[in-house]
C-alpha cells in the first residue's frame, strides 16, 4: 500500500484550488479528461469543415451530436457504478435480444442489415451492445476472484462470443471487431494466466481459415485489397491508393486548411467520415497528425490512470475495456487509412461524421468518470 | 481449495491489474510509434512520390480542337461551313442501368436501332475513364428542351456541343470537296495522336483528304482541374489551338450548279478550266449524293442505296471514270503525225469508208461507210473522218503516239489536288508487253488513232489536254485550289500552302513546228464553225470562236460488218458521247471536257453541254436551251 492511498486530496490541492476542486468533484467530472474531449472535438468540428465540403450543415449536425453526447455523458457520470453492475446483465440481455430484432425485422443499406426502424427514427443495436457487453463481462468476471477460472473464462468467452457473431452476421465487421475486442481486454485485464492467452493465441491462428469462409465476399476483397492495393486501382484499391496520397502530399506543413485537392475535388472517398484523417493528413501536414495523435494518447493515458486508481475490479476492468476499446477505434482507424491494416468501417472516434458513434463514446466516458468520481469519494 | 478460491484477494487483484494496465499502456504507446513512423514514411520519406500523383490525379492536360478551315468558292461563297451542333452522350461511370436509360431515352427523343448499334459500338472502343460516348448527332431544339427538363432522370447523360462540318450545297460539290467524317480505327493507327487529340473529324475524300493538313490546324491544349469525376473545375493553363486555314477554290459555284443542271437525269461529267491560271472552274459527276450524310456516319441502309444504284453515285466519274476518249483526242494525234515528221502538213488521204493495213486485209471503218472522199487534216478533223487518222497512226506507230499522248497529261495524274484521280491507261509497246504479255501490232496502232482499243482516260485528262491545246502547248497545272487566306500586313491575302507532296510541275509541250498549230487549232474551230464540222449545230448563232472536237467512245465491240443500231441495244451499251472544246480561240477563257454516258455521239448531246457551260462563262448566260435540262 503506498502513501497516496491515504490522501485525502491531491498533492498541493490545499493551495489554491481547494474550493474549486471541491465544488467541482460534486460534478462526478473529470477535469483534465473533459478538457482533452473538448479539445479533440473542437479539432474534430475545424476538419470536418473543410472535409463536408465546407458545409455549415454538417458542422452543426455534428456539433449537435456532440452536445447531446455531453448531455448523456454528465448524466451517466452520475449514476452510481453498483447501479450499472447490478443492470449490467439486464442491457446485455436487452442487448441481445435486440440484435436478434435486428436480424428479423431490421432494415439497412449496401447489403447490411444494421438498424431497427421504430416510429421517428431508426435505432442501431450495436451501438448499445457497445457498452452493454462490457458492463456485462467486468461484472460477471469481477463477481467472482481474480484471475478468472477456466470456467469463468469459457463463459465469459461465450458472453461475447454471442453479440459478436450476431453483429458480424449483420454483416459490421468494424462494430463486431470492436465489440470483441472490449470484452477481450477485460478478461486480459483480469489476470488470466499467461498460458490461456498463449492458446487463445494459437487457436485464434488456428481459425482463421474459418473467419475466411465465413466472410462476405465484399468482407474478402477489402482483406485482398489491403493486401495488394494496386491490383484494381479503379476498383477496391481506390479508397486506400487516394488516402494515402492525400496523407503523403500533405507532407510536413500540410497544403493549408480547406486546400487539400484529394479531399477537396472528391478524390477521396469517405473524406467526413472515416476517411477524415488523410484530410487532416493532406492539409494540416505531420503536425495536424501528431497533434491529433498527442491528444489520443493523453486520453488514454488518462483513462488508464482512472482504471489503475479504481475502487474495485468491476470498476478497474470496466474502465480499462473502455479506454482500450477507444485505443482500437485510433488504432484500426488510422492504421487502415494508413494503409497498415485493411478496410473495416471504424470511425476515427469524436472526428468521423456520424451520429451514434460519438453518442456512445461519450456515453463510455460518462460511465467512466461515474467510475472515477466513485474512485475520488473513497479516498476523500 | 476450492473455498479458498471463493476469498477474493482485493490488494492482489489490484496489483494484478496495475501490471496487466501498465503493460497495455506500453503496447498503446508501442502502437502509436508505429503509426507515428507511418505516417513519417508517408508525409515525409514518400512526400515527392505522393505529390506527384496528387498532382496528376488533380491537373490534367486536355486538347481543345481546332477549328476546321472554311472552304470558299473562287467568288467568297461558303462551300464547306462548320456548325454548331449538339449529341446526347452518355457516361458509363455514372450510368447504373444502360438499357433503362436508353429505353428512357427512346421514349424522350428519336434513337433508331441504328444510332444504338453504332453507340455500342463506340462504347467497346478503348477509351478513358469518365470520357462519354455519342448516342444521337444533331438534335433538334425541342429535343434538347426535351432532354434538359427530363435531366434529373438520366444520372449520366449530357448534351453536348460540337462543331459538325455542313456542306450547304449538297451533293452539288461532293465530287470535287470530298467530305469529312468521324475517324475511324484504321486512320486511327496512321494518325498522329496528339495532333488529332480532341479532333473527332478527317477529311475522307477530295479536297477535304488532300488539304487535311492545312484545314485541320493545330490543336490547342488547357491544363484544367478536375474532381474524381473528371467535371472541369477550373482552367489552370491554356494554349489556344490555331484553326485550320481557310480554302479558296478556283471553283465557281453558278458555274458548277448550272453545269450539274446539264446532267440533270444522266450520267456524265464536266470539267471545265481556266487554260491561264490552270484553275478547275467546275468539276461535275452526276449522279452525285449529299455528303452531309457521311459526316457523323451514314447508316447502312442509305449507303446500301448508294452502293447498289445502277448510276453508281458514289463513283467519281470526273476524275476516276476511265473512257475510251474517242476521237476528242484526234487533236492530238493529227499533232503527233505532223510534228514528228512522219506525214507533211498538206498529207492527203482517200477515204473510201474504210482502211485496210494490207489490201483485202482486215477492214477498220470509217464512222461513215460511204467515206469521206480526199481527206486532208482540216477536214479530216472537222468530219472526223477516221480513215484519215488511220493512215497516219499506221505510218507514224505507237511510239510516237504515245510520246505526245504522254506530253498532252494521258495516263498520268497532273492536277495538284484530286487525291482520288485516276492514271488511265497509256498504251505503248512495254505497257502491252507488261500488262497484256503480248507484242504491240500495227492494229493496234490503228484503233489507237481514233482513241479506241487500249487508250483509257478520264473527263479530267481530257479537260487537261484541251488546256495545253488551248494554250497551244503552254503547261498550268490543274487545280482546285486558288489559295488560302492568310493576314498579314497588307490585309487578307491569298498565299499558296507549303504541302510535302507537292506534285513536281509537267514540262512544256515542245513542239518541231510550233507554226503547226495555228492550222490544227483551224481545223478545230471548223469542227464548230466549219460548213461541214460534226458539231456545227452548236456553232450556230454562237457570239465567240469556239474550238472544239467531238468524240463517241463505243461501249461494246460491233463486229466485222454488223450494223450500229442505237435503238435496237441496250440504252447501257450505247456508246458515250464526248466533247472537248476551249473558247474564244484567241486568249481562251476557258477549256472544257464533256462526258454524257449511253447517249450516242459526241455532237448531238456532249457538244450542246460545252456550248451551255461556255455560254454561261464567258456571256453570263445561264439560261439553258437543251431539252432534257430546261427548267
Amino acid at each position: 500500500m503506498s502513501n497516496r492511498d491515504f490522501q485525502r486530496t491531491m498533492p498541493g490541492a490545499d493551495v489554491h484550488f481547494q474550493s474549486p476542486a471541491s465544488w467541482w468533484s460534486y460534478t462526478r467530472l473529470d477535469f483534465w479528461m473533459l478538457v482533452l474531449l473538448f479539445l479533440l472535438c473542437c479539432y474534430g468540428l475545424f476538419i470536418l469543415y473543410s472535409a463536408s465540403g465546407q458545409d455549415m450543415v454538417y458542422v452543426t449536425r455534428q456539433a449537435t451530436r456532440m452536445l447531446v453526447g455531453l448531455v448523456v455523458l454528465i448524466v451517466l457520470a452520475q449514476i452510481r457504478p453498483r447501479a450499472y453492475k447490478s443492470l449490467a446483465p439486464w442491457f446485455y440481455v436487452a442487448g441481445v435480444l435486440l440484435l436478434v430484432a435486428v436480424m428479423l425485422f431490421g432494415v439497412g443499406a449496401k447489403g447490411a442489415q444494421r438498424w431497427l426502424a421504430l416510429p421517428g427514427f431508426r435505432f442501431q443495436p450495436s451501438e448499445l451492445m457497445k457498452l452493454a457487453l462490457p458492463l456485462m463481462v467486468a461484472a460477471y468476471l469481477a463477481r467472482n476472484t481474480l484471475p478468472p477460472s477456466f470456467r469463468h473464462l469459457l463463459a465469459s468467452l461465450i458472453l461475447i462470443a454471442i453479440p459478436t457473431a450476431l453483429i458480424m452476421r449483420q454483416p459490421d465487421l468494424g462494430t463486431s471487431l470492436l465489440i470483441a475486442a472490449s470484452g477481450i481486454f477485460i478478461i486480459l485485464l483480469s489476470g488470466v494466466l499467461w498460458r490461456y492467452i498463449f492458446l487463445a493465441g494459437v487457436a485464434g491462428a488456428a481459425a482463421l481459415p474459418v473467419l475466411w469462409m465465413g466472410m462476405k465476399e465484399y468482407q474478402r476483397q477489402r482483406v485482398l485489397t489491403f493486401l495488394n492495393p494496386e491490383s484494381d486501382p479503379l476498383g477496391a484499391g481506390w479508397n486506400i491508393i487516394q488516402s494515402k496520397t492525400a496523407i503523403g502530399s500533405g507532407g510536413i506543413s500540410g497544403k493549408g486548411w480547406l486546400q487539400g485537392t484529394q479531399s477537396q475535388l472528391n478524390f477521396l472517398p469517405e473524406s467526413h467520415t472515416d476517411f477524415i484523417i488523410a484530410v487532416i493528413g493532406e492539409e494540416l501536414g505531420m503536425h495536424g497528425v501528431l497533434i491529433l495523435l498527442l491528444l489520443y494518447i493523453l486520453i488514454i493515458v488518462r483513462g488508464v490512470m482512472i482504471a489503475i486508481n479504481a475502487e474495485d475490479s468491476f470498476a478497474r476492468l470496466l474502465a480499462g475495456s473502455i479506454t482500450l476499446t477507444f485505443f482500437v477505434y485510433v488504432m484500426v482507424n488510422i492504421g487502415m487509412v494508413t494503409g497498415l491494416l485493411p478496410v473495416v468501417g471504424v470511425p476515427l472516434p469524436m472526428i468521423s461524421y456520424g451520429g451514434t458513434s460519438i453518442v456512445t463514446l461519450m456515453a463510455g466516458f460518462g460511465i467512466l468518470m461515474s467510475l472515477q468520481a466513485q474512485s475520488r469519494k473513497l479516498r476523500r | 481449495m476450492a473455498p479458498f478460491e471463493r476469498i477474493k484477494d482485493y490488494s492482489e487483484e489490484r496489483a494484478t491489474f496495475g501490471r496487466r494496465a501498465l503493460l497495455a499502456l506500453f503496447l498503446v504507446c508501442a502502437v502509436f510509434v508505429i503509426l507515428v513512423v507511418r505516417i513519417y514514411y508517408l508525409q515525409v520519406v514518400e512526400y515527392e512520390r505522393y505529390t506527384a500523383i496528387s498532382e496528376r490525379n488533380r491537373v490534367q492536360l486536355q486538347p481543345v480542337p481546332p477549328r476546321r478551315g472554311l472552304i470558299y468558292d473562287r467568288n467568297g461563297v461558303l462551300l464547306a461551313d462548320n456548325q454548331p451542333t449538339f449529341s446526347v452522350t452518355l457516361l458509363r461511370e455514372e450510368i447504373r442501368n444502360m438499357e433503362e436509360t436508353l429505353q428512357g431515352l427512346a421514349d424522350l427523343i428519336e434513337i433508331s436501332d441504328r444510332d444504338v448499334d453504332r453507340f455500342r459500338q463506340r462504347m467497346q472502343q478503348r477509351r478513358r475513364p469518365y470520357e462519354t460516348v455519342p448516342l444521337r448527332f444533331r438534335l433538334t431544339d425541342e429535343e434538347i428542351a426535351r432532354l434538359a427538363v427530363n435531366y434529373h432522370r438520366f444520372p449520366g447523360v449530357q448534351v453536348e456541343a460540337d462543331l459538325i462540318r455542313y456542306y450547304p450545297y449538297g451533293s452539288s460539290l461532293v465530287h470535287a470537296l470530298g467530305y469529312v467524317g468521324r475517324i475511324n480505327e484504321r486512320e486511327l493507327e496512321h494518325l498522329d495522336p496528339v495532333a488529332y487529340a480532341g479532333s473527332n473529324y478527317i477529311g475522307k475524300l477530295g479536297i477535304e483528304k488532300f488539304y487535311e493538313s492545312v484545314l485541320h490546324g493545330r490543336v490547342g491544349w488547357q491544363k484544367v482541374e478536375t474532381n474524381a469525376r473528371g467535371r472541369v473545375l477550373r482552367i489552370l493553363e491554356r494554349e489556344d489551338p490555331v484553326p485550320g486555314e481557310d480554302l479558296v477554290l478556283s471553283l465557281d459555284l453558278r458555274l458548277q450548279q448550272f453545269a450539274e443542271s446539264l446532267l440533270e437525269g444522266k450520267r456524265g461529267a464536266i470539267v471545265a478550266i481556266e487554260p491561264e491560271t490552270g484553275g478547275i472552274l467546275a468539276l461535275v459527276s452526276t449522279p452525285a449524293y449529299d455528303p452531309n450524310l457521311f459526316v457523323t456516319g451514314i447508316s447502312s441502309a442509305d449507303y446500301n442505296e448508294l452502293r447498289d444504284s445502277r448510276d453508281l453515285p458514289l463513283f467519281n466519274r470526273a476524275v476516276r471514270g476511265g473512257y475510251p476518249p474517242g476521237s476528242t483526242i484526234k487533236p492530238v494525234i493529227a499533232m503527233a503525225a505532223i510534228d514528228s515528221r512522219t506525214v507533211p502538213l498538206g498529207h492527203r488521204v482517200f477515204d473510201p469508208g474504210y482502211f485496210e493495213i494490207t489490201p483485202g486485209g482486215r477492214r477498220y471503218r470509217n464512222w461513215r461507210r460511204s467515206g469521206h472522199g480526199w481527206t486532208d487534216l482540216n477536214s479530216a478533223m472537222a468530219q472526223s473522218s477516221d480513215t484519215w487518222f488511220y493512215d497516219v497512226g499506221y505510218r507514224m506507230g505507237i511510239d510516237h503516239m504515245s510520246e505526245y499522248l504522254e506530253m498532252f497529261g494521258f495516263g498520268q495524274v497532273t492536277a495538284l489536288d484530286t487525291p482520288e484521280a485516276i492514271r488511265g491507261v497509256l498504251p505503248s509497246r512495254e505497257w502491252k508487253r507488261g500488262a497484256r504479255g503480248e507484242p504491240w501490232y500495227p492494229g493496234d496502232s490503228v484503233n489507237l488513232s481514233i482513241g479506241q482499243g487500249y487508250l483509257v482516260a478520264t473527263p479530267l485528262q481530257l479537260a487537261t489536254a484541251a488546256v495545253v491545246l488551248a494554250n497551244r502547248g503552254t503547261w498550268v497545272q490543274p487545280a482546285l485550289l486558288q489559295g488560302v487566306l492568310q493576314e498579314n500586313d497588307d490585309g487578307i491575302v491569298l498565299a499558296r500552302p507549303v504541302l510535302a507532296e507537292d506534285a513536281t510541275p509537267m514540262p512544256e509541250v515542245n513542239v518541231r513546228m510550233p507554226e503547226l498549230w495555228a492550222p490544227l487549232i483551224q481545223s478545230m474551230v471548223d469542227v464548230v464553225h466549219g460548213p461541214i464540222g460534226t458539231a456545227r449545230a452548236v456553232g450556230r448563232g454562237m457570239q465567240y470562236e469556239m474550238a472544239g472536237k467531238t468524240g463517241t467512245a463505243q461501249v461494246i465491240g460491233i463486229a466485222q460488218d454488223a450494223e450500229y443500231d442505237a435503238d435496237a441495244i441496250d440504252e447501257r451499251h450505247r456508246d458515250h458521247a464526248l466533247f472537248i472544246a476551249f473558247a474564244p480561240v484567241e486568249n481562251p477563257k476557258i477549256a472544257v471536257a464533256v462526258i454524257v454516258e449511253n447517249t450516242g455521239g459526241g455532237s448531238s448531246t456532249a457538244a450542246p453541254v460545252a456550248r451551255e457551260v461556255m455560254d454561261a462563262w464567258l456571256l453570263d448566260d445561264y439560261t439553258s436551251q437543251l431539252e432534257w435540262a430546261k427548267r
